[in-house]
């Protein structure tokens, strides 16, 4: 562990200084600007859209790539404007946002549990906010609505209880990860529960949401989760430059004038909040918030946590893994968690093989 | 771990003098004591109470009576109980020992869920149905798992922290496999669904004598395994100025925790923290030793694991909670607790 922190704790040498620029206004404001950084993320969201326009076109209805665009933008005629915009725009608006808040709220807790594995679904925040639907399901036979709510409730205590039972004069992210896998030990303990004591349908319909799908999601879910990304993203992005020199170490960072504890909590409630309201609206889709920030590191080979980048490739990936589920399954016949969470353990194994090479994990 | 047991370790290498070995031993006895006092009530607590002396009826005089049909029917639960209990207790303190991590435990190194998704591999697509059968499939996956997880956390430069994650993240991923393949395929969401918690309830004679000798097989392997894993705990260097044979032993434990955990998973489901609360409650007051620690934990573990079943058959009643699920409410806190008290360094 003691070598493992150091070499984490070694400021990585800023690769290709040479993109990296800086823009000066005469005031004297300074922002750093990496060129490459930027062409990812302009890339990035290029895929997401083409990739949501490409599910927007699939289905039992097919439509042209073209006529999409053009009844996106208010040229189409009356039958694509039904189907574009009234079935299917919200269930693709509703990934993109999901894969959008689960990118960044990995990115979030992976650069303070200063681990790549330390992502929500490992540390339990995924078993919780399932345990709290399951409670509306099983129990309650609970409507849409109210598994919705008893989703984002459950993630939101076990954020909470992860945190203060992590707490020990501030929080480190070996502790943050230990206790996660322990709440999720319990979590996981209780939703087995649940299910055996379901009854057949609603068993099913519980496995079903445990995997996360985006089958049946309307402009009701797609208004909340703007609102909430749309608070928190702003958030999160004004105390990155803290989050940076975080990853420097608690004392560095303290020395350079960043109050590390408030940092860190802005930053871990506005995650929870992030992956707690993502899952109450998709299910815990797994993996996404595990392998979109490594996988946005990797495009932008740029050390710090790439907030931005892995906001943009979480929802590029989840849009395309539901198209990819229902290209390769038809529709509606397995859920885009199946996809994601087969695809992502196999990169989660790439992933462990490499990380354990440069022993970073 | 290694740090705080320093003093005690070197207290054991002179001969631990008599008073010591006899108040061990009797401790010993008293955790038997304890364990058949838990047995009885395993026989006697559920749907239907029975007195002690209607237990001690079905047991030595059983002559047909409604109170005996039932001591016979948790009577096969009571054994398998006794028997897993003893084999995740002996397979958790052989992992600590082996990997030199207080935190090694069969459920967390994802060494359950490897068995778990070859079992239901085997049973789902391959048609296997006898617990004989898809035993060896629990093997497989326990092993394949357990190799891979020792590999990924570091091999011998693993910390607690990237072998738990490296676990939790295969375990994560192998549940998703289990989970798609409830959705795809509704006869197995039926059956497997009670299995993937962890119960007693399944347990027949049939059940015990199947997995039967492949526990002994392990309990033995391991017990025998106490001494030169002592020295493994030692550290490579003195080990090997011990003269121990490191990569004979590591092998032989790695098969022994394969095993005892396969054939306890198939015979169960997963059912975690059991050998890792056990080992650690043990060693406060055994110290370091695993020839002292390695016959308590076989002889206490199937005493939290049928006291866990006993308190799922008294809330639920007259139905009942699975044992997994009652030792992982009780486990992670006491993880969480032992993850709070230790300093970084010692982690």
């Amino acid at each position: 562990m003691r070598t493992a922190e150091t070499t984490e704790k070694t400021p990585q040498a800023p690769t290709g200084t040479g993109r990296r620029r800086a823009l000066r206004t005469p005031g004297g404001l300074s922002v750093r600007l990496d060129t490459r950084a930027l062409v990812v993320v302009v890339l990035l969201l290029a895929a997401a859209f083409a990739a949501s326009v490409v599910l927007i076109g699939t289905g039992d209805f097919p439509i042209s790539f073209g006529d999409v665009v053009k009844t996106l933008f208010g040229e189409g005629n009356p039958g694509q404007e039904l189907v574009v915009n009234e079935l299917r725009l919200p269930r693709v608006l509703v990934g993109l946002l999901v894969g959008a808040s689960l990118g960044l709220g990995g990115a979030l807790f992976q650069a303070v549990s200063r681990n790549p594995l330390g992502s929500p679904d490992v540390l339990g925040l995924g078993q919780g906010a399932t345990a709290g639907a399951l409670v509306m399901i099983v129990l309650f036979s609970g409507t849409t609505t109210q598994v919705t709510v008893g989703a984002l409730v459950g993630g939101l205590v076990t954020g909470a209880a992860i945190y203060l039972l992590a707490w020990k004069r501030g929080v480190h992210g070996y502790r943050l990860v230990l206790v996660g896998i322990g709440v999720s030990a319990v979590a996981s303990a209780v939703n087995g529960y649940l299910i055996t004591k379901a009854d057949f349908v609603d068993a099913a319909r519980a496995v079903v949401w445990m995997t996360g799908t985006l089958d049946g999601r309307d402009w009701k879910q797609v208004w909340p989760l703007l609102a909430l990304v749309g608070v928190l993203v702003p958030l999160v992005l004004t105390h990155a430059r803290g989050l940076r020199m975080t990853e420097m170490g608690d004392d560095v960072s303290h020395a350079l004038g960043v109050r590390v504890e408030r940092v860190r909590l802005v930053l871990m409630v506005s995650a929870v909040l992030l992956t707690a309201a993502a899952t109450a609206a998709a299910g815990p889709v797994g993996f996404v918030a595990l392998t979109a920030p490594q996988l946005a590191r990797r495009l932008t080979r740029s050390p710090g946590p790439n907030l931005v980048a892995s906001l943009c490739m979480g929802a590029a990936l989840l849009v395309t893994a539901d198209w990819a589920s229902q290209r390769l399954f038809g529709d509606g016949q397995l859920p885009v968690g199946v996809v994601t969470g087969v695809l992502g353990g196999v990169y989660l194994l790439w992933l462990l093989v490499t990380e354990r090479k440069a022993g970073r994990i | 771990m290694l740090v705080d047991s320093v003093p005690e370790q070197r207290a054991e290498r002179a001969p631990a003098p008599p008073t010591r070995r006899a108040v061990r031993s009797a401790g010993l006895l008293v955790a038997v004591a304890i364990l058949a006092v838990v047995a009885v009530a395993s026989i006697a607590v559920g749907a239907k109470e029975l007195s002690v002396a209607q237990v001690w009826h079905g047991l030595f005089a059983d002559s047909g009576t409604y109170a005996d049909v039932v001591v016979d029917e948790r009577l096969a639960r009571t054994v398998l109980g006794l028997l897993v209990g003893a084999a995740l207790g002996l397979s958790g303190a052989v992992l600590q020992a082996l990997t030199r991590n207080p935190l090694a435990d069969p459920g967390l190194l994802g060494i359950n869920a490897g068995a778990s998704a070859a079992v239901v591999t085997a049973i789902t697509f391959l048609g296997v149905t006898s617990l004989t059968g898809y035993v060896w499939f629990a093997f497989l996956g326990a092993a394949a798992v357990g190799a891979l997880v020792w590999f990924l956390g570091g091999s011998r430069g693993a910390t607690p922290v990237r072998l738990a994650l490296a676990g939790t993240a295969i375990s994560a991923a192998l549940y998703g496999y289990l989970q798609a393949v409830m959705i795809m395929d509704e006869a197995a969401l039926a059956r497997m669904r009670f299995w993937t918690v962890g119960s007693l309830s399944s347990a027949t004679d049939g059940t015990i004598r199947q997995v039967l000798p492949f526990l002994v097989a392990g309990t033995v392997l391991a017990l025998a395994l106490a001494r030169p894993l002592n020295a493994v705990e030692m550290g490579d260097d003195t080990a090997k100025a011990l003269g121990a044979n490191l990569n004979r032993t590591r092998a032989l434990a790695m098969l022994a925790a394969t095993v005892l955990c396969g054939a306890a998973t198939a015979a169960c489901g997963p059912i975690v923290f059991v050998g890792l609360m056990v080992p650690h409650i043990v060693r406060s007051f055994t110290g370091p030793d695993l020839r002292w620690i390695m016959p308590y934990a076989a002889v206490l573990s199937p005493v939290l694991l049928l006291g866990s079943d006993v308190i799922g058959r008294v809330v639920a009643r007259p139905s009942e909670v699975q044992v997994g699920i009652i030792t992982a409410i009780i486990g992670g806190p006491v993880f969480i607790f032992l993850v709070r008290r230790r300093r970084t360094a010692q982690l």
